[in-house]
C-alpha cells in the first residue's frame, strides 16, 4: 500500500477529531503533488462515523473495528493496528495531530516500527522537486518560536505530528470510499478506561474559535473573568487564559494557551492582563492580530503585539465593551 | 514504591540565547541548561508519591544527555530525589527522538521501578512523544498526560486522571507502568537549604553505551531517522503600536483597528 496515512483520532461523541480532517486535507494535497496514494485510518470501537466523516476528505478510508479502542486508552490499541498494516506495506509518510492522542498514537508507532518522527509541524512540503522523491521537508517552530527549522527523514519514511490550525479543512470534491479492514494485531499492555467525566463548566473550544479573549493574572479573580466573558460574547469569541489565572482555580485548565495548553491560531487575540510569558507566547504568536490591555508598557508582550494599550484592564476593558455594544445595538 | 524520573536538561526558556550551533545540533554554550519545566511536574508528583509511600521508596533520576548534566541535574536532586543515573557517550551527539527512546529504554532495563514518570513534552523541542516510545519499548502500560495519580500497592495498581478535551479519563493499569505528566499535578517545590547541601554528596551513576549494552551503530546521531536540512528566523512581526491615555482613547483605538481589519 505505502503512501500516505492519516490517522484518525477520536472526537466528541464517538466522532471524528477536527485535527483529522485538516490532516487529511494536508494529506490529499501532498498526495496530489507527489502522487502517492493517500489512505485514511481509523480505529474505533464504532469506525462506521468517523470513517464515513474521514472519506469525505480522502479517496480510501481503512475502518478497523476493535471494541478495545473505546474500552481502553486508544492510543495503544490504535498504534497496534498501525504497526500491524505497515509490516505488510510500510508507509512513506505517517500524519498524525501534534495534541495528546496524536503523539501518543505516533510515539508507540515509531517504537513498534522503527520510524523516526518530526513533530509539531507547521508545515509539511515535498523536498525539492514536488514529486516525493526526497522524502517530505517538515517545517517546525522551536525555542518557544525563534527559530523555524526544516527536517527531513534519512531513510525517506517517517512519522510527523502536525499542529491544530496549519491547513484549514476542506472536503474532497466526492466522497472517497470506505473499506473495512480485518487486523489481527499483537496489543501492547492494556490500560483499562475506568470511567470519562466531563466537567461542568467546559467552556466552548478554544482551538476553533476565530476570535479569542484572553485574560491572566491581572484579571484579579473569577469574578475578572465576567468582563473576558462579556467581551468575548459582543465579539462572538472564546474566553482564553494563561496558566497563572488557570492555576489561581479563575477558569477551567480547558481554556489554557501556550506551552502546556492549547495552541490557537485565531483571526484575533484579545490579552486582558497577560505579560506575554514565553511558554504562553508559543500558544498564540500565530493569530492574526494581536491586541494587549497592560498597565505595564515593557510587559513581554508588547514585544509582539500588534496594538498595546498601556491602561488599567478593566478601565479599558469595560470602555471597550461599551463601545462594541453600541456599535453592535 | 521505586520511582524512575526522565529528566531531560534543556536549554532555559526564559533566556534568550536559546540557538543552534553551526552544525546544526544545539549550542549548549549559548543558553544556560535547566530541567524540563514538564519533569519539573513529574518529579514534584515522584516526591509526593514517595513520601506518602514511605519506607524504602526511592525517587531515581535518569537522564540521557551530555557529560555536564550533573550540573542541572543537582537541582533535582535538591528537590529531594534519591540519585542520579546519567547515560552520556560522546556517539549520543545528534540523536533523535527515537534513538533516545531506544536509549532511555535500555537504561530502564537495567533499574528496578513501580513506575516511571516523565514529562508530556518539552520545551526546547516540543516533541512529546519519547514518553509513549520508551512505553512500547518496554511494553509497558502507558498513562499518558497525568492531571492526578493514584497508585493502589496492595492492589498492584495505578490510576490516573487522564486530561480529555472536556474533562478527563480515568485510567488504570497494572504496576509498573509509564506515566506522562502534566501541571495539573502541581507545583513544584523549591529545593531547601538542607536539599542543596545534601544533594552534593549524592550519587550520579554515569553509564555509556558500552554499559547499556548497546551498540553505537543502532542509537545515536550516526543513525538519526531524521535530519535537519535548513534554518531561519521566523518572519518578524510588524511594529507594535502603543497608545497611552483615557481608557476610552485606548477603547476607541482597539475597535478602530478591529473595524479596519474586519474583525467587528
Ligand atoms: C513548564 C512550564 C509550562 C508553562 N506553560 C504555560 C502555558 O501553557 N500557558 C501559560 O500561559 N503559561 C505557562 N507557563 C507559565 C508562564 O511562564 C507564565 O508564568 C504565565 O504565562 C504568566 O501568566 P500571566 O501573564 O497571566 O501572569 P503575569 O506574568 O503575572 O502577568 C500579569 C500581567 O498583568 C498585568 N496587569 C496586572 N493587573 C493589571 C490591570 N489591572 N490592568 C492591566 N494589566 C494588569 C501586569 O502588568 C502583568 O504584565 C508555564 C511555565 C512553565 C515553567
Ligand atoms: N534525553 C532525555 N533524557 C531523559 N528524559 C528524556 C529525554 N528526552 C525526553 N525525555 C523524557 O520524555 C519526555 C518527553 O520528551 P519529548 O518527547 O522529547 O518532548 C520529557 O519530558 C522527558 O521526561
Amino acid at each position: 500500500m505505502g503512501g500516505l496515512w492519516v490517522v484518525a483520532e477520536p472526537g466528541p461523541d464517538h466522532g471524528l477529531a477536527r485535527i483529522s480532517t485538516e490532516i487529511a486535507t494536508l494529506a490529499r494535497d501532498l498526495g496530489a503533488r507527489g502522487e502517492h496514494e493517500v489512505v485514511g485510518i481509523v480505529v474505533a470501537a464504532e469506525p462506521a462515523e468517523p470513517a464515513a466523516e474521514l472519506a469525505r476528505y480522502l479517496p480510501r478510508v481503512l475502518a478497523i473495528q476493535d471494541p478495545a479502542a473505546d474500552e481502553r486508552a486508544w492510543a495503544a490499541v490504535a498504534a497496534a493496528h498501525l504497526a500491524a498494516l505497515a509490516e505488510g506495506d510500510s508507509p512513506d509518510l505517517v500524519l498524525t495531530g501534534a495534541g495528546p492522542d496524536g503523539r501518543d498514537v505516533a510515539g508507540a508507532l515509531s517504537a513498534l516500527r522503527g520510524l523516526g518522527v518530526l513533530t509539531n509541524a507547521t508545515s509539511v512540503a515535498w523536498d525539492g522537486d514536488e514529486s516525493g522523491a526526497g522524502g517530505p521537508s517538515v517545517e517546525m517552530s522551536v525555542f518557544g518560536g525563534k527559530l523555524l527549522t526544516s527536517s527531513g527523514f534519512t531513510g525517506g519514511r517517517g512519522i510527523v505530528t502536525v499542529r491544530p490550525n496549519v491547513v484549514t479543512a476542506a472536503a474532497a470534491a466526492a466522497p472517497g470510499k470506505v473499506e473495512q479492514h480485518a487486523s489481527r494485531a499483537t496489543p501492547l499492555p492494556a490500560v483499562r478506561v475506568v470511567d470519562r467525566v466531563s466537567e461542568a463548566g467546559a467552556a466552548a473550544p478554544i482551538e476553533e474559535a476565530k476570535i479569542i479573549v484572553a485574560g491572566g493574572r491581572g484579571v484579579g479573580g473569577p469574578d475578572g473573568f465576567d468582563l473576558v466573558g462579556a467581551l468575548a460574547q459582543v465579539l462572538g469569541g472564546a474566553v482564553g487564559a494563561t496558566r497563572a489565572a488557570v492555576d489561581s482555580g479563575w477558569i477551567p485548565y480547558s481554556q489554557q494557551i501556550g506551552q502546556t495548553g492549547k495552541i490557537v491560531k485565531p483571526e484575533l487575540y484579545l490579552a486582558l492582563g497577560i505579560s506575554g510569558a514565553i511558554q504562553h507566547k508559543v500558544g498564540m504568536q500565530t493569530a492574526g492580530t494581536i491586541v494587549a490591555v497592560n498597565r505595564d508598557a515593557d510587559a513581554p508582550i508588547a514585544e509582539f503585539a500588534d496594538l498595546l494599550v498601556v491602561g488599567d484592564l478593566f478601565e479599558v476593558g469595560n470602555a471597550l465593551l461599551e463601545q462594541l455594544r453600541s456599535r453592535s445595538g | 514504591m521505586r520511582i524512575v524520573v526522565l529528566v531531560k536538561p534543556v536549554p532555559d526558556p526564559a533566556s534568550a540565547g536559546e540557538r543552534l550551533g553551526p552544525d546544526g545540533r544545539l549550542d549548549r554554550a549559548a543558553a544556560p541548561a535547566v530541567v524540563n519545566g514538564n519533569d519539573e511536574y513529574a518529579l514534584e508528583a515522584a516526591l509526593k508519591l514517595s513520601a506518602a509511600a514511605g519506607d524504602g521508596s526511592e525517587v531515581t533520576l535518569l537522564s540521557m544527555a551530555p557529560a555536564s548534566a550533573p550540573e542541572t541535574l543537582r537541582k533535582a536532586l535538591a528537590m529531594g530525589a534519591t540519585r542520579g543515573v546519567l547515560v552520556t557517550d560522546p556517539a549520543l551527539a545528534g540523536s533523535d527522538a527515537l534513538s533516545t527512546s531506544r536509549v532511555l529504554a535500555a537504561a530502564l532495563r537495567t533499574l528496578e521501578f513501580d513506575l516511571v514518570l516523565a514529562g508530556v513534552d518539552t520545551s526546547d523541542g516540543v516533541g512529546g512523544t519519547v514518553a509513549a516510545a520508551v512505553a512500547a519499548h518496554l511494553r509497558l502500560p502507558y498513562l499518558s498526560y497525568a492531571a492526578r495519580i493514584e497508585p493502589d500497592e496492595a492492589a498492584g495498581t495505578v490510576r490516573v486522571r487522564r486530561i480529555s478535551p472536556t474533562g478527563y479519563d480515568l485510567l488504570e493499569a497494572p504496576m509498573p507502568a509509564l506515566i506522562s505528566c502534566t501541571q495539573a499535578l502541581g507545583e513544584p517545590r523549591y529545593p531547601s537549604l538542607k536539599g542543596i547541601m545534601g544533594a552534593r554528596s549524592k550519587e550520579i551513576a554515569n553509564r555509556s553505551l558500552a554499559d547499556l549494552g548497546l551498540d553505537p551503530a543502532t542509537v545515536g546521531g550516526a543513525v538519526a531517522a531524521t535530519a535537519l536540512r535548513e534554518t531561519r528566523m521566523p518572519p518578524p512581526r510588524a511594529a507594535t503600536e502603543v497608545v497611552r491615555g483615557a481608557p476610552a482613547d485606548g477603547a476607541a483605538r482597539i475597535a478602530e483597528l478591529l473595524a479596519t481589519r474586519r474583525l467587528i
